[in-house]
């Protein structure tokens, strides 16, 4: 697309390749399982998936330190899972199960892994910013080197703590990366519709006195090169980073919602851009082979069939769980 | 034993604290190199350095945000809201953020952050710089409540806040800033969830909160002095957790009971008091409870408004003879 900011890693390992593929895969099947479990009633509530956008998701996950942390939206099964958690709590989580991966009290809007340095999915826009800039408060005063990456969608940049946490982020240098996935659209609204800028993270960005990065996040590579610039940026002290990442979803902004609004030709047109497709002709043009590239999409199929397998033998939250963990003390107790 | 006002008790808490810890940071708007608009926080910048104590801008759901993301990364932070009214522009951060994270997370996420602000009336500041707004934090679950009305109780349960593994909002009296009183010397570390019992008698139980403490300890005196009633008063200190058995007990012994409430009439904290009396022990009662609250109204500027709205010692008296007939 424009502007990118790769100088770090011209070149990206093989390795390094095929772990981004095997995570994007991992999450494309999870959630396109997690939907037609949806359909099937086998999860209650809403879902809002990030088919189309694990380029994103996938790149950060690989090129993360594992000490790092990710604070994501209520579109977080993928950033959660890209970090390691495990598929199986992940989809027990979904279907309401005791071996969850909160126990049954989170749900698809509030994944969180914290030994996976996934540290919540926070289903208030904007919320996470804020939160995202302390955790990177935190690595700043104990001299940790660890950064915060805060992922949110486009929608974020129009209300007040995404100003507040920039501001302050900013202030103090503070190690956290803020990635913008402009998915064209705030819920039902083309952002464009209510937005004072064309690009509503980068051209926020001089606000700030940050560089405007503008990244394909339909560009797995590109991503990767991104996000390793902007985490050394963060770890050698240089601040904070805002990095606006165009994509596509391929559905609507939740279960409910069939994305009709979307003109068609737009959704045509992004289909062909899909970052899973476009990465496998690379890799073929890289040298990968067909059988390896099938090994690989076997591989995480079978990991998210046997997930699912044991996400749907898991029993069900006791009724013991209802008031637990309120506190430290692991109780609900308010009163002697 | 030294002479601390409420004021400098403050900073004597948070010294006392960021000494013993050194993962106790504290932010906020003008508490570092002004000491805080209401002096309270003077010598802190000083002593402990601009790494551990650091001005905001003005951007409350920053501050909130920043404590909530450095309480479950390792340290213990304290944050600051210059005026209580201000937990309305971060509300969400604190109601539905730090107060849900850990039980959302099942535990995963652990939040020992403080966030002290400056809460009531009395001050002519009108009606969005009076507030006393304990019950909108006394109604989420998840957050502990704490309101300290002396110096001594300022430090030691500061201290405790600090200390504690859950988030801590911690209302500090505006109107007592200037209270004075002996404070022990050494370290002073008290227990949240203690109700404290600031005088006996035998014939009411008068349960008050912050700077009501004090005006219900005067009334109780000109109780006992001018109509020959004998009060217990009772200083809640820490709404979550609540303390019901020393109040349950008090209730028992005196058969009678007034809640005396800075804030506004409905939902306040004492209406949940009395809600428990009733289940618990109706049938120690011998007339029925008062409570005693400001008016459910915005607070006016006037003083002579003002005045009126906030239970006042003479309110009180009135309110308790008219009851005990």
């Amino acid at each position: 697309m424009t502007q990118t900011r790769g100088d770090a890693a011209p070149d990206i390992d093989r390795g390094v390749r095929l772990a981004m593929y095997r995570s994007m895969l991992e999450l494309r099947e999870f959630e396109q399982r997690a939907y037609d479990m949806f359909m099937q009633d086998l999860i209650a509530g809403t879902s809002h998936l990030a088919l189309g956008q694990e380029a994103i998701a996938a790149a950060f996950g690989v090129a993360m330190r594992s000490d790092d942390w990710t604070f994501c939206t209520y579109r977080g099964h993928a950033h959660t899972l890209a970090r390691g958690a495990s598929m199986t709590a992940a989809m027990a989580e979904l279907m309401g199960r005791g071996k969850g991966l909160t126990g049954g009290k989170g749900g698809s809007m509030h994944l969180t892994s914290v030994e996976h340095g996934a540290m919540g999915s926070y289903a208030i826009v904007g919320a996470h910013l804020p939160i995202a800039a302390g955790a990177a408060w935190s690595a700043q005063a104990r001299g940790t080197e660890q950064v915060a990456v805060c992922f949110f969608g486009d929608g974020a940049t129009n209300i007040g703590a995404f100003h507040e946490a920039l501001n302050l982020a900013a202030t103090w240098k503070l190690p956290v990366v803020f990635v913008c996935e402009n998915n064209l659209y705030m819920e039902y609204t083309p952002i464009s519709a209510v937005t004072a800028v064309p690009r509503p993270a980068a051209d926020r960005a001089s606000a700030y006195g940050l560089d405007p990065i503008l990244v394909d996040g339909n560009d797995a590579d590109e991503m990767y090169r991104t996000a390793l610039d902007a985490l050394m940026r963060a770890r050698a002290g240089e601040g904070p980073s805002l990095i606006e990442a165009v994509t596509y979803r391929k559905g609507g902004h939740s279960r409910a919602d069939p994305g009709t609004y979307r003109p068609k030709e737009e959704v045509a047109a992004w289909m062909e851009r899909d970052p899973i497709d476009r990465y496998r002709v690379l890799l073929l043009e890289l040298g990968v082979s067909e059988n390896e590239l099938a090994e690989i999409e076997r591989g995480a199929r079978e990991a998210v069939d046997l997930a699912t397998e044991e996400a749907k033998a898991a029993p069900l939250p006791g009724p013991d769980e209802l008031e637990r963990q309120v506190w430290r003390d692991g109780g609900a107790a308010w009163r002697n | 034993m030294a002479e601390l006002t409420y004021r400098g008790a403050v900073a004597h808490g948070i010294a006392q604290e960021m000494e013993r810890d050194d993962r106790v940071y504290f932010i906020g708007e003008d508490v570092a190199a002004a000491g805080g608009v209401f002096k309270t926080t003077g010598g802190l910048l000083e002593r402990f350095g601009p790494e551990r104590v650091r001005d905001t801008p003005i951007s409350e759901e920053a501050i909130v945000g920043l404590v909530m993301g450095a309480a479950m990364t390792g340290l213990r932070p304290i944050g600051e809201l210059m005026f209580s009214d201000f937990l309305a522009t971060c509300w969400d951060i604190v109601a539905n953020q730090i107060a849900k994270t850990r039980y959302m997370t099942d535990g995963q996420v652990e939040l020992p952050l403080v966030l002290r602000t400056a809460n009531g009336g009395g001050l002519r500041f009108g009606a969005q710089h009076s507030q006393s707004l304990e019950n909108w934090a006394m109604a989420i679950p998840g957050l502990k409540v704490v309101a300290p009305s002396t110096p001594t109780d300022v430090v030691g349960l500061l201290a405790a806040s600090v200390r504690d593994p859950d988030p801590v909002v911690f209302f500090e009296h505006k109107g007592l800033y200037a209270a004075k009183e002996d404070v022990p010397e050494g370290e002073i570390v008290d227990e949240l969830g203690t109700a404290k019992i600031r005088r006996e008698g035998d014939d009411l139980t008068i349960v008050a909160l912050a700077a009501m403490v004090p005006r219900a300890l005067e009334a109780a005196e000109l109780l006992a002095a001018e109509h020959g009633i004998s009060a217990t008063v009772i200083d809640v200190r820490s709404l979550v957790p609540l303390d019901t058995r020393t109040i349950l007990d008090s209730v028992r012994h005196t058969t009678r009971l007034a809640t005396v409430e800075e804030n506004p009439r409905l939902c306040g904290w004492g209406a949940e008091i009395v809600s428990i009396v009733a289940e618990e022990c109706i049938w120690s009662l011998d007339g029925p409870v008062v409570r005693i609250t400001t008016p459910h109204i915005p607070l006016p500027s006037a003083s002579a408004l003002e005045d009126l709205a906030i239970p006042s010692v003479n309110k009180i008296v009135e309110s308790v003879t008219k009851m005990m007939v």
